[in-house]
């Protein structure tokens, strides 16, 4: 009888009940596709089309969890917790929404910049590697099952290396970049394995929200915790949290300056979720270790990240190169709003995820347009280029102000609330004013390398013996969106900041984090 | 504490005292090794310590292959199908998909150094770092804007 409702079920499925899975399925059917088709000009249009999709699926989706609950997919009709499962809440829907949002806006801007950085021949297989990578990092994070993570971590991270390594026409040190990428992801990815075949061992299940049941009920025990460490680490060095960050600025620095854009603002935070779905979800602060993990080893790490790279970014003399250590600063910022710890300070690091991917993604693009006019980013060659180029480097001015967390733009809230959290956790430990203290430090680091910007793009006397144009209309209309949003989100902070608390709520609220309540996408 | 240099506690766990040996060899070769082949090779030998381990953690003692229990004439055989023990088939299943993406990793990084020996001329980290260096010094004297009086 069960069966026959069972079936029943399946078939009466609409579309939108699919829509979980579409997300993935979309981009991943759009790779092969693009390879057999075979021709350059179809390439493009393609991606563009499918990235297009999955951005109004998540946006769908996002709709649909925004008052909490979440979406259960089982994939094939195997029920969970043998079936894999996927299961969007407002955390990951959070994040699809921001992974899918960069991958349409980038497109237009790869169009010219693909064009001139990578030969012309492997422009269809290029596109095809870019789905396979928007594949996997949709899929890391719309799973529910955690060993599908490690799947599309490593379809995500492969077609990465082989992005990162099409900088070589240019550069050949792209290819030395991959290369030690590519050693360090894999170990990663590696110990990310070992960590769930120990949670397979203790538990006996995949599914997160059956192990994060089932983790509570059996309490915590050596197998659980070194488990709990290989994550850790596993994922730390995707997410280039402090010190395995090694392999971030050269693979930033040398991959074509599309791939960097997109790299930046969605590799490292799709990583970054996994993290904390696992450390808040699969497992739980309430845990002493896990606890003691946040508070000794992330915030330290986190706040000598914030210094240390934004010291060294202020030295560098190649912008993009500058663009790569600030990343790691602002991981940092990210991981201190977790490791402190409150509902705040999880809003905050949501927020600045998604603040920084914007920011990021459009100082990225500023510098693509720069290195397609001017043939490099160094600082030297790009003198006084802001009056050449006023609407491109327009647009990295806003960027950059995002970045340092100048009011009105959207950078502003996020260091805000961190601020905020670090100072209501400071009740019961005063040293979590040197914390609050330290936020406010370093984003006056960040004033220096921003600064040191603004001056090489405008104060310098430009070269007039050589004739720059401003970027083309591809280039510039997605970066003034990026643009454009970064002010508006920094005005009108209620929307965002509403998706960014339910979403911490629900990474908070015990196991898996999730309400009761199944949503069914068909009704809503 | 002394549990652990039991012999029986030791024997018992062979298996893995075995797979951390593996890993921690993969992870030196790695890490120790200039040659880039040979890191590669290290990380397979890495890689392959945690397919062992995973097989390993399906295994029941006595267990066999998780077959079906069927005669000939494919009627199920109800006494064999009750006292059936068989191993763990779930970690082997899972293993499969990493070992492709191990196969995947190595194809991909074997290609890299293709490229690299075609653009560095060798495929010795230290010399490559080298050149590197001596690139990223050109850069700098070429571009260095402070010495140029620009700020």
């Amino acid at each position: 009888m069960a069966n026959i409702a069972h079936v029943a079920e399946h078939t009466t499925r609409s579309l939108i009940d699919h829509l979980p899975l579409l997300q993935v399925l979309v981009p991943f059917c759009a790779a092969p596709i693009i390879v057999l088709i075979g021709s350059r000009r179809l390439a493009w249009p393609l991606a563009f089309i499918s990235s297009v999709i999955s951005l109004i699926i998540s946006i769908i989706l996002m709709l649909s969890v925004r008052e909490g609950g979440y979406i259960t997919y089982s994939l094939g009709g195997w029920a969970p917790p043998l079936g894999i499962e996927y299961r969007i809440d407002a955390t990951n829907a959070f994040v699809l929404t921001l992974i899918s949002m960069i991958g349409a806006v980038v497109l237009p801007f790869a169009y010219t910049s693909v064009k001139d950085e990578i030969r012309t021949r492997d422009h269809s297989l290029f596109y095809a590697c870019w789905m396979l990578c928007f594949t996997g990092l949709l899929g890391m994070v719309a799973t529910g099952d955690a060993f599908n993570v490690f799947v599309f971590l490593e379809i995500s991270s492969l077609s990465t290396y082989v992005l990162v390594a099409q900088g070589a026409s240019k550069d050949r040190r792209a290819l030395t970049a991959a290369y030690d990428y590519l050693i360090m992801g894999t170990i990663g990815a590696t110990f990310f394995v070992i960590g769930l075949g120990m949670l397979y061992m203790a538990t006996g299940t995949l599914n997160m929200a059956d192990l994060a049941d089932r983790i509570s009920d059996q309490g915590a025990n050596r197998t659980v915790r070194s488990g709990f460490a290989f994550i850790i680490v596993g994922m730390g060095l995707k997410v280039a949290m402090f010190p395995l960050h090694l392999w971030l600025p050269k693979a930033y620095t040398f991959a074509p300056s599309a791939v960097t854009v997109f790299l930046s603002a969605t590799a490292t935070k799709a990583a970054l979720y996994v993290l904390m779905r696992f450390v808040f979800s699969v497992y739980h602060p309430d845990f002493a270790f896990a606890k003691n993990t946040l508070e000794i080893i992330f915030l330290p790490l986190a706040i000598i990240a914030m210094f240390s790279a934004s010291i060294v970014a202020a030295f560098q003399i190649n912008f993009k190169k500058m663009l790569a250590y600030s990343s790691i600063a602002q991981v940092g910022y990210m991981l201190l709003g977790i490791a402190i710890l409150n509902e705040t300070g999880l809003t905050a690091s949501l927020l600045h995820m998604f603040n920084h991917g914007f920011a990021k993604a459009l100082l990225f693009m500023g510098a693509g347009a720069l290195v397609l006019r001017t043939g490099s980013s160094f600082y030297l060659q790009i003198s006084g280029v802001g009056r050449k180029m006023p609407i491109t480097a327009g647009a990295i001015v806003i960027g950059g102000l995002s970045l340092i967390g100048v009011p009105g733009t959207a950078g502003f809230l996020s260091k805000w609330l961190l601020i905020q959290a670090a100072l209501e956790r400071s009740s019961d430990n005063s040293l979590y004013l040197l914390v609050a203290l330290s936020v406010v430090l370093s984003s006056l680091l960040a004033v220096i390398y921003v600064w040191r910007l603004f001056e090489v793009l405008f104060l310098r006397e430009p070269d007039l013996s050589i004739p720059i144009s401003e970027a083309p209309v591809m280039m510039i209309i997605p970066m003034w969106i990026l643009a454009g949003s970064c002010v508006w989100f920094g005005f009108s902070t209620d929307l965002l900041y509403d998706f960014a608390n339910q979403a911490a709520l629900n990474l908070l609220g015990g196991s898996m984090g999730m309400s009761d309540s199944v949503l069914n996408l068909g009704t809503n | 504490m002394n549990k652990f240099f039991e012999f029986e506690f030791l024997a018992g766990h062979i298996h893995y005292l075995l797979f951390i040996v593996l890993m921690m060899t993969g992870l030196f070769i790695v890490v120790d090794k200039t040659n880039l082949v040979k890191k590669i090779i290290g990380l397979n030998i890495f890689q392959v310590s945690v397919f062992m381990f995973y097989v390993s953690i399906g295994k029941v003692t006595g267990g066999t292959a998780p077959i079906f229990p069927m005669d000939s004439n494919y009627h199920v055989d109800k006494d064999a199908l009750q006292e059936n023990l068989y191993s763990n088939p779930l970690p082997h299943v899972l293993i499969l998909t990493a070992i492709v993406v191990g196969i995947a990793t190595t194809s991909l990084g074997l290609a890299l150094i293709v490229r690299i020996r075609e653009s560095f001329n060798t495929i010795d980290e230290e010399e490559i770092l080298e050149i590197e260096q001596k690139m990223t010094r050109d850069d700098n004297m070429k571009y260095d804007d402070i010495s140029k009086g620009m700020l």
